[in-house]
């Protein structure tokens, strides 16, 4: 089997788009989100996009596809809320293994069909973590800085079970993604290690965190290099930026890492900053245009796309990077 | 394509600090850490994190690029103090920048802050004490949470303190660390333990210098690695002595960052600019640090003499005698200055129609600026009780022409004072030092203080009451047995139907005891206050007109809620059974153990020591406590807020303690005994004295953490059926005698401080002689431990093989067992130490207690104990089972 992190070293590898723009597509309604299965469930769940794995696997598999069929080298499971502490908004805390594992599962399959096809471009299937809908070093409430809304413990632990169901699913590697408080990260990271030790493996890890604004920080105030070492204590894939900013935007900010870390850097934009309407409407062509300049910058080694990106944003991308050469990695000698 | 990476020490905040060859020297801050600063931890025990707060962003704005937070103090629950203060750190951006340094000696309370902080932090700190396997274990942690560690140069066999020690154990620790628990090496910083010089003993010659070339080849045989240090630990023989410190702290650095150490902390209002120090002091100072002469401590001792000297001379500054009358009455007050204070009263006295006019108008308007400063914080206690002595002179200078204007004016009556209050010991306890300053401290202001003394029956408190019509009556104690006292004289008055207040304080009290076990007792106010300062608040608003009323009704409230918190609280607590506890006791191998024979078995009696050998064996620390200074000694001395204080109390205590040396004022007397001994039946211990006695120990019930044995004392003495001889010792050591007629005589001058510090000073010696008694039958008459060799600072951290539990404290709270100690011994008869009907010891300045020596032997708190053990207590002791639960009372769960 192909290892993730030997193909890094040859070339840029490309990361699927928006799986939620994509589904928007389909405009599913309360029922579709349901479907037979939760036909009665108590709560609404339109919107509950992760469930849709087990309701609609079919369109799940099929926007898999079209990343794949625009050059996309690694996809991500359909998992971005997939925790106890996500879902209990649904109610569907005692889901989480089997959204997790089917969602896994549907990706799984999909990237082999591809890789079976054209076996010199070996696809990957990245386990989707996202921040959850909580902060660990954050307060919700203004009037009381001191309280938290979730422990270090209870992300650890739900942080755990989804990944252990991801892994179980057939996902080749876990992206810890839009990380927006460090502190939720390293939960999850910590997690991560507890089954790398109980299962005695080694899982390749993608990390990337959420420059909220121009300020250039993250949404719990830090600098992109005080992120980069607060994570810096897990042997890491590659370690990156998501979300929020269009691509340009991002472009300091992977300078930081790219001259800092010694991992792979990744680097998966919006489609520009939304409009009025809260719509991405950078074309593929403006989005491939600025990636350019990562390029020819040497920043990157897995470039793709967050919120309002498509499979035509990630085909134009895909296309630009054949021409580049993947940016130098740093190896420590001990 | 690879490329190599320099490997630096990185920390996060908001923001990186990274640590290169070319970084200046990383100064840690230190000021938010409960043991270094007393402001920061009043602010914690007060529940003042907003305060708490300031201190964090003045030390970052004041330059600190780590911030080390200790939440280590007994009184505090360290763990929730150091979550709600990170959390609170972390909210404040100009703060949470720089990274943290986690410190604390607890593991948990290390992993609750770590959970908690998202930046890479700092953990302080982590060492082969207790052995590789939780070393290696809480580094696995450390790597997993992401963090830098301090290692501490200390080992199973203990704490580095020569060059050849300090390499062997960072080498071991630097190996495990990196190629077993595979830390990035650039995350470890080694702290090899800065220890004082000059102190005149020769092995701490090379203290300086073996830290330093420790440091130069840490750095250059263990690589990527850090090295920090505490600094003025380096010249602690010369605190008092700023000039010298300064200098010896920046002589101290200079070389040390030459030869690798990187971070540290360094108090920077300490520390002079290495090339502004004169030319013969950093001559002096470098020969005691690189130890370059044999004779280089006693010049540097007796230049630094002259030094101080000249910081001295230019500070008596008389000008303020040329202020007006009321400054200058004010000043004296407020400075304590008892030197003009006649005549500037006299002068008073002329310039008024009436005598009593000087003590309402012009004494008051000085007490008053006092109490303000008092209640401010901007003075403190030892301040206070001079300027009491200030003022009662005044008084006392006064009354006669008063007396004589009463003669004349028959008609007009006392002078209104602000209340009454009575004071009192109770029954059967013998400690009044804290009594007495809160006494002088009402009495500052305005009120009349009755004070009855010690050992005060409740009928005698009862009837002074009612007798002098007091407005409040104030109860205090320091053992256990007390606290019932305080119990019943609430219902006597209660019975009685008094209607005024009752405070409480002393130290065994607690807000706890007063809320659950006095105040439903008495349908009247009951007030837990345990310092002065709050004294005098809670005494005013009690005695307010207007609002006492409202202030009474809120107390009680707030003291039923407080009950019903903690009872509720209390219930969640889990208890094993007496027999399952015993079955999981402290188990020690005795077929491993070579218990050590005591040289000479039997009782010695010491009919007089020599003082001055105590000295050096006096724990400083609790004595400023008393004096409500709090801080380590000598650390205290150089604090940055009762500095100033402590230095002047410091230098009062040293001579009063030359007077009493030279003088002879007090006498040391002690007594033990060595004897045969056996556990029998789990918790009781046989001794073969002149006839057959038992010593009755009690176990832990408390419900704990899965393998933590349940200790009792009898654990650390082989039991019978081991077929191994142990053996136990007792003892009891006074230098209370004289201290009674001292503090009397200085009390007739009018000198209550006096008074206070002579038996604040007896404490303390009574608490050196143990010490020397101790170490003297470790090394001596017991012998066991022979090759002991311990610095002072070691034997105030308890670093020796062996315990002394005394009867009354912690591990054994029952003070019935001291009448044991006093048969066996016959201590009354041969030292003539009493015990009260309480068991307090008489005179009051004190201790005893057993000696155990087998090296596993620790001291441990009991706990709660449940009823069944009290009921077997009982039975074993042949006493009946409310005679026992009387005694216990203090450690019997509620539930």
């Amino acid at each position: 089997m192909v290892m993730i992190k030997d193909v890094l070293q040859k070339k840029i590898l490309v990361l699927d788009g928006a799986m939620g723009t994509m589904l928007q597509r389909y405009k599913f309604k309360e029922e579709d989100f349901r479907g037979e299965r939760f036909a009665a469930w108590e709560h609404p769940l339109q919107g509950n996009n992760d469930l849709l794995s087990l309701t609609q696997p079919e369109a799940i598999a099929e926007v898999h596809r079209k990343y794949f069929q625009a050059g996309a080298d690694i996809i991500e499971t359909n998992t971005f809320s997939g925790t106890t502490i996500a879902m209990a908004d649904y109610h569907m805390e005692d889901l989480v293994y089997e959204l997790n594992y089917e969602s896994a599962r549907i990706a799984k399959k999909v990237a082999d069909e591809f890789t079976r096809k054209e076996p010199h471009k070996p696809r990957f299937v990245a386990g989707s973590m996202g921040p959850t809908n909580k902060t660990a070093s954050m307060s919700p409430d203004v009037n009381d800085p001191g309280y938290r809304a979730v422990s270090f413990d209870e992300l650890r632990i739900a942080y755990k079970q989804q990944a252990e169901a991801l892994l179980d699913g057939g996902s080749d590697l876990l992206l810890v993604e839009t990380i927006f408080d460090t502190l939720n990260a390293k939960a999850a990271l910590f997690a991560i290690e507890e089954i790398k030790e109980e299962r005695k493996i080694d899982i390749p890890i993608m990390v990337s965190g959420t420059i909220t604004d121009a300020s250039g920080r993250t949404l719990s105030g830090q600098t992109a290099e005080a992120f980069l070492i607060s994570i810096s204590h897990i042997p890491i894939l590659s370690v990156g930026f998501n979300c929020a900013l269009g691509a340009s935007q991002l472009v300091p900010h992977l300078e930081v890492l790219s001259n800092k870390t010694e991992h792979a850097v990744s680097a998966h934009p919006n489609a520009g900053l939304p409009n009025a309407f809260g719509e991405y409407d950078e074309t593929p062509e403006q989005m491939a245009q600025q990636i350019k300049e990562y390029l020819e910058k040497g920043l990157v080694n897995i470039v793709g796309g967050c919120c309002g990106t498509t499979p035509e944003h990630i085909s134009a991308i895909a296309e630009l990077v054949k021409q580049h050469e993947p940016r130098t990695l740093i190896t420590q000698n001990v | 394509m690879t490329e190599a990476k320099p490997r630096y020490l990185k920390l996060s905040g908001l923001e990186p600090l990274v640590v290169t060859p070319e970084s200046n020297f990383v100064n840690v801050g230190e000021r938010t850490n409960v043991a270094g600063s007393k402001k920061f931890l009043r602010l914690i025990k007060e529940n003042k994190f907003e305060e708490a707060l300031d201190v964090a962003r003045h030390q970052v704005e004041g330059g600190a690029q780590i911030i080390d937070i200790n939440m280590d103090d007994g009184l505090i629950d360290g763990k929730e103090a150091m979550v709600r203060f990170l959390n609170l750190v972390i909210a404040e951006p100009d703060i949470a920048r720089v990274p943290i340094m986690i410190d604390s000696s607890k593991w948990e309370i290390i992993e609750a802050g770590l959970q908690v902080v998202q930046g890479k932090c700092v953990v302080n700190s982590i060492s082969l004490k207790e052995g590789e396997e939780e070393f290696v274990h809480h580094a696995k942690l450390i790597k997993r949470y992401g963090a830098a560690v301090i290692v501490m140069a200390f080992d199973e066999v203990g704490q580095a303190d020569n060059y050849d020690r300090r390499i062997e154990i960072s080498k071991r620790s630097y190996d495990i660390l990196v190629n077993k628990v595979g830390l990035p090496p650039e995350d470890l910083i080694f702290d090899l333990n800065i220890f004082p010089v000059a102190t005149g003993m020769d092995e701490h010659k090379r203290n300086a210098i073996d830290f330093i070339e420790a440091t130069r080849w840490v750095r250059k045989n263990l690589p990527h690695c850090s090295v920090s240090g505490g600094v003025s630990n380096v010249s602690f023989s010369f605190r008092g002595n700023n000039p010298v410190r300064e200098a010896m702290h920046s002589v101290f650095l200079y070389h040390a960052i030459k030869a690798g150490m990187n971070m540290g902390i360094v108090n920077p209002a300490l520390l002079e600019v290495y090339d502004d120090i004169p030319k013969d002091l950093l001559e002096h100072v470098e020969d005691v640090m690189l130890d370059r002469r044999e004779d280089a401590t006693e010049r540097l001792l007796d230049f630094a003499e002259s030094v101080v000297g000249k910081a001295r001379e230019s500070k008596i500054d008389l000008s303020w005698r040329e202020e007006p009358l009321q400054n200058r009455i004010t000043r004296a007050l407020v400075k304590g200055i008892d030197q003009y204070i006649e005549t500037d009263v006299e002068e008073a006295r002329q310039a008024s129609a009436k005598p009593i006019e000087v003590i309402e108008g012009h004494l008051m308007t000085g007490m008053n600026v006092v109490g303000d400063l008092f209640g401010s914080g901007k003075m403190f206690l030892p301040q206070v009780v001079k300027s009491a002595r200030v003022m009662k002179k005044a008084v006392a200078y006064l009354l006669p022409y008063i007396e004589e204007e009463k003669l004349l004016n028959p008609q007009q009556g006392d002078s209104t004072n602000a209340g009454k209050i009575l004071m009192a010991t109770v029954k059967g306890d013998v400690h009044d030092i804290g009594k007495n300053i809160v006494s002088v401290v009402l009495a500052c202001n305005n009120y009349e203080i009755v004070d009855l003394g010690v050992m005060v029956p409740p009928e005698k408190i009862i009837q002074t009451a009612i007798d002098e019509s007091v407005d409040i009556i104030g109860l205090s104690g320091l053992i256990t047995p007390s606290l019932d006292e305080m119990v019943h004289l609430a219902k006597e008055m209660e019975r009685k139907n008094f209607t005024i207040p009752l405070l409480i304080g002393g130290a065994t009290t607690s807000k706890a005891h007063t809320a659950v076990k006095i105040d439903p007792q008495y349908g009247q106010a009951v007030v837990h206050v345990n310092d002065a300062s709050r004294a005098v608040t809670v005494v005013g608003d009690l005695l307010q007109k207007e609002s006492s009323g409202r202030y009474k009704k809120a107390i009680k409230e707030d003291y039923h809620l407080f009950r019903d918190k903690f009872l509720k609280r209390a219930v969640q607590k889990e208890f094993k059974t007496l027999e399952s506890a015993r079955a999981n006791k402290f188990k020690i191998d005795w077929d491993e153990t070579t218990i050590v024979k005591p040289k000479q078995l039997g009782i010695q009696v010491i009919e007089e020591l020599a003082l001055e050998k105590l000295v050096p064996y006096i724990d400083w620390t609790p004595f400023f406590r008393s004096w409500e200074l709090h801080g380590k000694y000598p650390d205290i001395l150089t604090d940055d807020i009762v500095g100033e204080q402590a230095t002047q109390l410091f230098a009062d205590a040293q001579q009063m303690l030359d007077t009493v040396l030279r003088e002879k004022q007090l006498k040391a007397k002690g007594i033990f005994g060595l004897f045969p001994a056996n556990t029998i039946n789990d918790d009781d211990i046989e001794v073969a004295a002149d006839e057959r006695y038992v010593f009755r120990t009690l176990r832990q019930q408390l419900k704990r953490r899965e393998g933590v044995p349940d200790h009792a004392l009898a654990d650390f003495i082989a039991p019978k059926e081991s077929g191994q001889q142990d053996y136990i010792g007792c003892f009891c050591v006074s230098t209370g005698f004289g201290t009674a007629d001292l503090a009397k005589a200085y009390e007739e001058q009018l000198d209550d401080y006096s008074s206070i510090l002579i038996k604040a000073l007896a404490d303390r010696l009574a608490e050196a002689f143990a010490e020397y008694l101790h170490h003297a039958v470790r090394t001596e008459h017991w012998g066991y431990a022979a090759n002991e060799h311990l610095t002072n600072e070691e034997l105030i951290n308890e670093s020796y093989k062996g315990i002394r539990p005394a009867p009354g404290y912690p591990a054994c709270p029952d003070h019935l067992e001291k009448l044991t100690i006093w048969d066996i011994l016959g201590v009354a008869d041969k030292i003539g130490v009493k015990l009260t009907e309480s068991l307090a010891m008489w005179p009051a300045a004190s201790v005893s207690g057993y000696y155990f020596a087998n090296p596993e032997a620790r001291y441990f708190g009991l706990g709660k104990i449940k009823e069944d053990q009290v009921q077997d207590f009982a039975d074993r002791k042949g006493i009946a089972v409310e005679k026992a639960r009387q005694w216990l009372a203090p450690n019997i769960s509620e539930d």
